[in-house]
C-alpha cells in the first residue's frame, strides 16, 4: 500500500488525538474518579496506535502501546491514577507529539522512549508501588547526599519507579592511601559491572585528577544487593569505609529540594536507617537509562474530534465558493428571463431554484467556519506547564470557544495568542510571594474571551496582574528614539501602553530592565495586521492588563442591511444597527453647523453618506422625507441617511485585498447576488 | 543571447508596453465595477473576478496621461506583484512576445510624461518596435499612493 498520500491525514488526525488526548487528560487531573474521561483517553490513544502502527510509525505505536496498558487498568478500575501516572502519561504525550512533529519534519518518528516505556510498565506491574511501599517502613533516610539535575533526578525516579535499587553511596579511601585516583577507579569499575552511576561528587574528572579530598559519593542503580555491593566496594585495597544508602522515592523527592532543607532533614533524621531493610526486585538487565530529551512542541490545533465530520482540502472549499457566486449570477439572469418570458412552468422551476441555491448558499458559506476553539485548546496545557516551570499559580478562564473565524483566521490565529498568552504568564502575572505581598489571591487569573462585534471576531486576553507602568514604557520609548520628549508629555495612557507594539521597542528592551514586556509583541502585532486585525492594550498599574486582538471574519459570513444610494449599493453590518426608519425634512436640525436629528429624546447627529462618499447620482438634501439607519458604537449613536432600503441578507465578507486597506468608513466588500460587488460600511469609522 | 523573456504586449496612448508574463493572471474585458468612495483617483473602483474582489487601477490615470472613453478594445490585465493583486484598464491588449534580455536598455533620463522609475527599461522589438517595460512594484507603491492622497487632500 502506498502510504505518503495518507500522511497528510495521519499527521491531522494524530495531531488531533493528541490534542484530545491532552484535553482529557487535563480534565481527568480536576475530575479523577471520573472513568468516562478514561474511556475517552483510551480510545484516542487506541486510535493512535492502530494508525501509527498502520503508517509504520512503529515507535509511536509501541509507546502507545505502552500507555494503553496503563490506561486499560485504570478503566477496568483496578489501579486508581496518582500525580506519578499522570506525569508518566503526559510525559508520554509529549514524546508522541515530538515525535509525530519529528514526521512533520519529514523525519521517521523516530526516538528513543524506554524510559517512559520503562515507567509505564511499572506502573502495569505495580512495580513502582512495591519500589513505594518498603519506603514507607524503611522510614525516613538520611536524605543526605548530593544534588541532582532534573535529568538525574528523572532517571533515579524512574528506576525506582521500575524496581531498581537506587543507592546513595559514599566512599572513603583510607587516609594514607597513595594513588587516590587508582583507587577511586577501581571502585568505580567495580560498581559498573554491577549498575549504572548517574552521578558522582566530586565529578568522574575531578576524582580522575584526584581533587577530591578522601570521600567521594554518588547515585548508583543496580539490581545486586546493598551487601553485595558493600562486599564489592570493601574488595578495592586501601578503601576504609564504604557507606551504602538504598534511596527510595521519599527521599529523593526531598533530594530535589532546596539544599538547606534537605540539610535540616538530614540532621533531624541522622543516621537512623542505615541498615534499611529493601527488597530486592527481580528486574531485566539495566538498559537504556540514558535521559531522552522530550521536547514539548506545541502542535497545531485542529478541529476538535467529533465523529460526524470529514476533511476536506481548503482550496475546494474556495472553489466551490467561486463556482457558486457563478451560479448565483446565472440565477439571477434566469430570474430576469422568466419574467420576461411569462410562462409559469418556466417561472415556478425558477422560483424553486431560487429557494433551493438559497439554501445550499447558506450551508456553502457555513462550511468555513470553525469555532475558534480549535486553537484555544492547546492553551489550557500550555499555562498548565508554563506556569508549573515559572513556579507560579495560574488560572486560564476560557469564554466564548464556540464562536466561529473563517479557517484560514483560525489556522494563522495561534501563534500570535500563544505569545501573548505566554507574555501573559511571564511578565503579567507575579510571581506568588509578589501577588501575596500586593494583597492579591496567589493565583492569577487570565481570562481569555473570543466574541463577535459588528463584522469583527474579539479575542481577548485579559489578566490580573502586575500591570504596565506608563513611566517605565515612556523611558524606554525615548531611549530608543521612539517618541520625543515634547510628544511623550501629550501622549494618553492608551498610546503609551501602544508603544510596546513599536518595532524597535523590543530589541532595546533587551538592555534596559523594564519588565521585559515589549518582546515581540512588533511581531505579534505584524502578524495580526496581516491578517487584517488590530491588537491594542489597555492596563492598570497593579490590576493587570487586557491585550484585546480585533480579527475580521474575512470570508465569514455576517447579516447585512443592503441600502442605496443612487445607482451604488452598500452594506451596513446589521450587528451595529439600532433601528431604520425616516425623517421629515423638517425634523433636521441644525446646531454648529452640524445636522442633527431627534432620535427618541435625544439629539443625535445625522449623516448624509451619500455627500461622504460623493455619490455621484443622488443626494439626499433633494428629498422631502428620507430614510435613516440609526448605528452605535458603544452608547454613542448616530443618523445615517440613505436612498432607500434593499433589505435585509447574509453576506459573505470579502477583503478589498491589501491594496485598498485603510479605506475610511469601508470594512470591506461582498458579492451580490447578480455578481456585483458591494462595499461594507464600518459605521465605527463615521462615529467619532 | 541573453535570456528570453516572455511579456504581454498593451497600449497606452502612442505607446506600447510589456509586463511578464509570470505577473499576468488573466486579461478580461471592460465590466462594470464598483465605485469606491475617498480611494485616489486613478482607482477605477472593484470588480468580482470569478469570487475574489478585486481593484482597478486606470493606467492612464495614474500616469497622468488624459483619459479616453472606453472602446471594445479597452482590456483589464489583472496582475499580482508582491502582496498585491490589482487589475489595470489599458487601451488594448493584444500581444505575447518573447525578448532577448540583450536588447533592453536601462530605461533613459526622461522618458515621455511617465517617471522613469516606473519602468524597467525599454526593449527593442525588431527593427522599429520599442517596448517599454513596466516596473509593476513601483507602479504599485504603496508609499507612493499615500503621498498622492496627501497631495489630493
Amino acid at each position: 500500500m502506498e502510504l505518503s498520500q495518507y500522511l497528510s491525514m495521519f499527521i491531522d488526525e494524530s495531531k488531533e488525538h493528541l490534542q484530545s488526548l491532552n484535553e482529557n487528560l487535563l480534565n481527568l487531573e480536576s475530575n479523577p474518579q471520573d472513568i468516562s474521561i478514561v474511556h475517552n483517553i483510551f480510545r484516542s490513544a487506541h486510535t493512535l496506535k492502530g494508525m501509527s502502527a498502520t503508517m509504520g510509525f512503529e515507535d509511536i505505536a509501541a509507546l502507545t502501546h505502552e500507555m494503553e496498558n496503563v490506561l486499560d487498568l485504570v478503566r477496568n478500575s483496578k489501579i486508581e491514577m496518582n500525580p506519578f501516572i499522570f506525569d508518566c502519561i503526559f510525559k508520554s504525550l509529549d514524546s508522541l507529539e515530538s515525535m509525530v512533529e519529528d514526521i512533520i519534519q519529514g523525519g521517521t518518528g523516530k526516538a528513543d522512549v524506554s524510559p517512559i516505556v520503562v515507567a509505564l510498565r511499572s506502573i502495569v506491574t505495580g512495580d513502582y508501588k512495591t519500589a513505594q511501599a518498603p519506603a514507607v517502613t524503611a522510614a525516613k533516610e538520611p536524605a543526605k547526599g548530593i544534588e541532582v539535575d532534573e535529568f538525574q533526578f528523572s532517571i533515579l525516579q524512574q528506576s525506582i519507579d521500575s524496581g531498581f535499587l537506587v543507592f546513595y553511596i559514599e566512599v572513603s579511601v583510607n587516609e594514607n592511601c597513595v594513588l587516590k585516583a587508582a583507587r577511586a577507579y577501581m571502585v568505580f569499575d567495580a560498581l559498573e559491572r554491577m549498575g549504572e552511576i548517574v552521578k558522582a561528587t566530586p565529578s568522574v574528572q575531578e576524582i580522575e585528577q584526584e581533587k577530591f579530598d578522601r570521600s567521594f559519593s554518588l547515585y548508583f542503580i543496580s539490581m545486586v544487593d546493598q551487601a553485595t555491593l558493600e562486599k564489592e566496594i570493601l574488595n578495592v585495597s586501601e578503601i576504609q569505609s564504604a557507606v551504602i544508602i538504598t534511596v527510595d522515592s521519599e527521599s529523593l523527592a526531598e533530594l530535589s529540594r532546596p539544599r538547606t532543607e534537605v540539610e535540616a532533614a538530614r540532621q533531624e533524621i541522622a543516621a537512623a536507617v542505615a541498615e534499611a531493610i529493601t527488597p530486592v526486585v527481580s528486574v531485566e538487565a539495566i538498559h537504556n537509562v540514558e535521559p531522552v530529551a522530550t521536547a514539548v512542541k506545541l502542535v497545531a490545533g485542529g478541529a476538535p474530534v467529533a465523529s460526524r465530520t470529514i476533511r476536506v482540502d481548503i482550496e475546494r472549499l474556495d472553489a466551490l465558493m467561486n463556482l457558486f457566486s457563478e451560479l448565483l449570477i446565472d440565477r439571477v439572469r434566469l430570474e430576469q428571463l422568466a419574467s420576461e418570458v411569462k410562462r409559469n412552468d418556466l417561472t415556478e422551476t425558477v422560483e424553486h431554484m431560487s429557494r433551493v441555491s438559497s439554501d445550499l448558499q447558506n450551508i456553502v458559506l457555513k462550511l468555513r467556519m470553525v469555532p475558534v476553539d480549535s486553537v484555544f485548546n492547546r492553551f489550557p496545557r500550555m499555562i498548565r506547564d508554563l506556569a508549573k516551570s515559572l513556579d507560579k499559580k495560574v488560572d486560564l478562564v476560557i469564554t466564548g470557544a464556540e464562536t466561529e473565524l473563517d479557517r484560514t483566521v483560525i489556522d494563522e490565529i495561534g501563534d500570535p495568542l500563544v505569545h501573548l498568552l505566554r507574555n501573559a504568564v511571564d511578565h503579567g502575572i507575579e510571581s506568588i510571594s509578589d501577588r501575596l505581598a500586593a494583597g492579591k489571591s496567589e493565583q492569577g487569573t487570565i481570562q481569555l474571551r473570543a466574541f463577535h462585534s459588528g463584522n469583527h471576531v474579539f479575542i481577548e486576553i485579559e489578566e490580573d496582574g502586575r500591570g504596565i507602568y506608563r513611566e517605565k514604557v515612556l523611558k524606554t520609548a525615548l531611549k530608543n528614539g521612539l517618541v520625543t520628549a515634547e510628544q511623550a508629555a501629550k501622549l494618553s495612557d492608551l498610546e503609551v501602553y501602544n508603544l510596546l507594539f513599536a518595532s524597535g521597542f523590543s530589541t532595546a528592551e533587551k538592555i534596559s530592565d523594564i519588565s521585559g514586556r515589549g518582546v515581540g509583541l512588533d511581531v505579534v502585532k505584524t502578524k495580526i495586521q496581516m491578517l487584517g486585525g488590530h491588537v491594542q492594550v489597555d492596563s492598570k498599574p497593579g490590576f493587570g492588563s487586557k491585550f484585546s486582538v480585533q480579527l475580521p471574519l474575512t470570508l465569514s459570513i455576517i447579516s447585512a442591511m443592503l441600502v442605496r444610494l443612487g445607482s451604488e449599493k452598500y452594506a451596513i453590518p446589521l450587528s451595529s444597527i439600532v433601528e431604520t426608519s425616516a425623517i421629515q425634512k423638517q425634523q433636521i436640525r441644525n446646531i454648529h453647523g452640524n445636522k442633527m436629528v431627534e432620535y427618541r429624546n435625544t439629539v443625535i447627529p445625522l449623516v448624509s453618506l451619500s455627500t461622504l462618499f460623493n455619490v455621484p447620482d443622488f443626494n439626499e438634501d433633494l428629498e422631502e422625507e428620507t430614510e435613516i439607519v440609526v448605528v452605535r458604537k458603544g452608547d454613542k449613536q448616530v443618523a445615517l441617511m440613505v436612498d432607500e432600503f434593499i433589505g435585509q441578507q447574509e453576506i459573505v465578507l470579502k477583503t478589498l485585498g491589501k491594496y485598498l486597506s485603510g479605506l475610511f468608513a469601508i470594512s470591506g466588500a461582498t458579492i451580490l447576488g447578480d455578481g456585483q460587488v458591494a462595499l461594507i460600511i464600518d459605521p465605527n469609522a463615521l462615529i467619532k | 543571447m541573453g535570456e528570453e523573456k516572455k511579456v504581454i504586449v498593451f497600449a497606452l496612448g502612442t505607446e506600447e508596453y510589456g509586463v511578464e508574463v509570470e505577473k499576468v493572471r488573466t486579461i478580461e474585458r471592460m465590466q462594470p465595477m464598483t465605485r469606491v468612495p475617498k480611494a485616489p483617483a486613478f482607482i477605477k473602483g472593484v470588480i468580482n473576478l470569478r469570487g475574489v474582489v478585486i481593484p482597478i487601477i486606470d493606467l492612464r490615470s495614474r500616469f497622468g496621461l488624459e483619459e479616453l472613453v472606453n472602446s471594445d478594445a479597452t482590456r483589464i490585465i489583472i496582475v499580482s506583484a508582491g502582496d498585491f493583486e490589482v487589475g489595470l484598464i489599458v487601451d488594448s491588449a493584444n500581444d505575447v512576445i518573447d525578448l532577448d534580455t540583450d536588447n533592453i536598455d536601462n530605461p533613459p533620463e526622461i522618458v515621455g510624461g511617465i517617471k522613469a522609475k516606473y519602468l524597467d527599461g525599454i526593449a527593442r522589438v525588431g527593427e522599429q518596435r520599442l517596448l517599454v517595460l513596466l516596473n509593476l512594484e513601483q507602479v504599485l507603491d504603496r508609499n507612493e499612493i499615500q503621498q498622492l492622497e496627501r497631495v489630493e487632500e
